[in-house]
């Protein structure tokens, strides 16, 4: 027994219906090696309307595990958790696999605690060895990596992007869990639209992000501009939202978001160690500053030393050229 | 309104990471500590929330070695009435640290506990769901806004790029996101007034672990640094180059 894997999918319910999430292909995948690995069945938890998109049979998913009902309109905690324990005590998994999102951090930690499983927390690459979970996870800000093995049933969330997503194609059985959701003692109030649509910076596979070299808010458009270009998020670093430039919400860094996009370009950022602990990680860095001897240099892949009110029109001139051709 | 704030002693965030001898835990020749940015965030809404309420205490609380002392006279001087320390010397994994943690609250009375969102060195953002779990509270982490009514508190936080505004019931275990509070610094009556402040040492079982952290090591190093000209033709041989020879565009 206890080979099974199952994962927690999150949905996102926009106007368009329900959709998984972007790294439910990714946690689907992981799940799917790892029951291979222990020779187990992978099963998908999904709440609320189910999205009927294909994702899960396409990388692994043996059985999909629906459950429905008022309560899982939308993610509140005290649902989620019970869904997640019914799943666990019908599967009796040795694994959960959830994405280390803001979600899955809190859903994964409440019921690793709530059913005494042990917890390892955003992990970027995951072995079986002797048969005990081993996770590989950035420690100190990525500043070293740690091997953490499990020595029981555990619930792992995944660092979005470190997975590539895999096919391993299946036609995956939907069968209905019947849950009675607990008293909520969180409840949504409302929620507020950002001022402008975000990409979410810890999703992102590409990420422009402007320091304070980039000399006032009032310049951000050219930050925008090539994000807009390259279909990227944007981020900033904490000299700038400390000076009010741009909101919390966008910190990269130690004490902001730690990230790791296909693609950074860090625009007039120094490069403090608290920055580079949020986006060493990401697998290209392009750095530009007009400081040759800026530390960001040290950690970038390209590096372009010059003015960024120069180099920033002259990118995203010929970004939307490149990528229209 | 009675709150209580986890906070932990951890690595200074300036430090350079060297790997010890054992090759599992970080050489600590020369490093500074301090306590946890997000957990500092913690202590200083804490202050206001009582300040605000006009009546209460604030109790931090750490899990850690003898020398953690020290961040709980820094949070006593930042304005907390009292301090538990239960002494652990050996690094701990997020269940064990949890369950510590429920051992030194649990008869105690309080409104709410916080903690940091995530400890910067072993960086879960465990700890606060894991401890609300085994207190058998309700739980909000990573909130940038809090405020409280009576016996709820309202939440805000920010998920996929939209802010959420929850209700959650006192008593409640609320992890905080940067923007919840800006630290104040502890002026000299602060910490001339942290001495005197009650710190109580407790005993507690530390032995809840259920990973175990089998060893630690640097991250690959980075490839050199390819320079491009500040120019339209530099601007395409950098695209050529993401698209070609790293396949990100
Ligand atoms: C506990 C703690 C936590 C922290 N957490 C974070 C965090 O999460 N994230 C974070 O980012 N920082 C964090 N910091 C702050 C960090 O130490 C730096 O202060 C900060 O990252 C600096 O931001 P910056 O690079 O934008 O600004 P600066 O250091 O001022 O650098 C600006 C850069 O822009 C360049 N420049 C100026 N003008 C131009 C121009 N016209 N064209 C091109 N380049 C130009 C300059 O050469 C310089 O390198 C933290 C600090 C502490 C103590
Ligand atoms: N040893 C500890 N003692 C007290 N609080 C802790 C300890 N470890 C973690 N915490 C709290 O839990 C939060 C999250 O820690 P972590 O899950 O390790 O990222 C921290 O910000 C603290 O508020």
């Amino acid at each position: 027994m206890m080979a099974n894997v199952l994962i927690y999918l999150e949905t996102s319910h926009g106007s368009a219906g329900a959709a998984l999430k972007k790294p439910a292909a990714e946690v689907a995948t992981a799940g799917r090696a790892l029951a291979d690995a222990k020779g187990g069945t992978l099963t998908a938890l999904v709440t609320g309307a189910l999205a009927a998109d294909g994702v899960l049979g396409r990388h692994g998913v043996d059985e999909v595990l629906h459950v429905d009902g008022e309560a899982y309109g939308r993610h509140l905690l005290d649902a989620q958790a019970a869904a997640l324990e019914a799943a666990i005590a019908d599967t009796q998994p040795d694994v959960v696999l959830l994405s280390a999102t803001v979600l899955g951090k809190e859903l994964g930690a409440y019921v690793a605690g709530r059913t005494g499983r042990a917890l390892i927390s955003d992990a970027v690459a995951l072995t079986v060895e002797g048969g005990a979970v081993v996770a590989t996870k950035p420690k100190f800000a990525g500043k070293a990596v740690a091997h953490i093995a499990a020595s029981g049933p555990c619930i792992v969330s995944l660092r979005p992007n470190a997975v590539p997503p895999a096919e391993s194609p299946r036609e995956a059985k939907t069968r209905t869990l019947a849950v009675t959701p607990p008293a909520a003692r969180v409840r949504l109030r409302e929620v507020v639209p950002a001022a402008e649509k975000r990409l979410e910076l810890t999703e992102a596979d590409r990420i422009i992000s402007g320091g304070r070299g980039l000399g006032g808010p009032e310049h951000w458009s050219e930050i925008l501009d090539l994000a807009t270009a390259l279909g990227a998020a944007h981020g900033a670093s904490r000299a700038v939202v400390d000076a009010g430039w741009r909101p919390h919400a966008e910190q990269v860094g130690q004490t902001g978001k730690t990230v790791s996009p296909k693609l950074y370009v860090a625009c007039g950022i120094s490069g403090a160690i608290q920055h580079l602990a949020g986006m060493s990680s990401s697998k290209v860095i392009v750095a530009v500053n007009k400081d040759p001897e800026a530390p960001i240099f040290r950690v970038a892949d390209y590096g372009i030393i010059g003015d960024v009110h120069e180099v920033l029109p002259l990118l995203t001139e010929a970004a939307r050229t490149f990528l229209s051709a | 309104m009675k709150i209580i704030v986890c906070v932990k002693r951890v690595v200074d965030t300036e430090t350079r990471v060297k790997v010890a001898a054992d090759g599992r835990s970080i050489d600590l020749g020369g490093v500074q500590f301090i306590m946890a940015p997000y957990d500092e965030m913690a202590v200083e809404k804490a202050i206001q929330l009582r300040d605000a309420a006009g009546t209460g205490s604030v109790t931090v609380v750490t899990v850690g070695p003898a020398a953690a002392t020290k961040e709980l006279r820094t949070a006593l001087a930042m304005g907390a009435d009292d301090a538990v320390h239960a002494v652990v010397e050996a690094r701990m994994g997020p269940n064990a640290t949890a369950e510590a943690l429920k051992q030194v609250i649990d008869g105690r009375e309080y409104d709410l506990i916080l903690c940091g969102k995530q400890a910067t060195d072993e960086d879960d953002a465990a700890v606060g769901p894991l401890l609300a779990a085994a207190l058998g509270l309700p739980c909000v982490a990573f909130v940038h806004g809090l405020t409280v009514d009576g016996r709820t508190a309202i939440a805000e936080r920010e998920v996929d790029g939209e802010t959420e505004r929850l209700d959650v019931d006192l008593p409640a275990v609320i992890t905080a996101q940067k923007g919840l509070a800006e630290a104040r610094y502890p002026g000299l009556k602060g910490i001339m007034a942290a001495k005197k402040k009650p710190l109580e040492t407790v005993a507690c079982d530390a032995t809840g672990g259920k990973t175990e952290l089998r060893s630690l090591e640097l991250p690959p190093a980075r490839a050199a640094m390819v320079k491009i000209e500040p120019t339209a033709a530099g601007m395409q041989s950098l695209l050529t180059a993401l698209r070609n020879d790293k396949k990100v565009l």
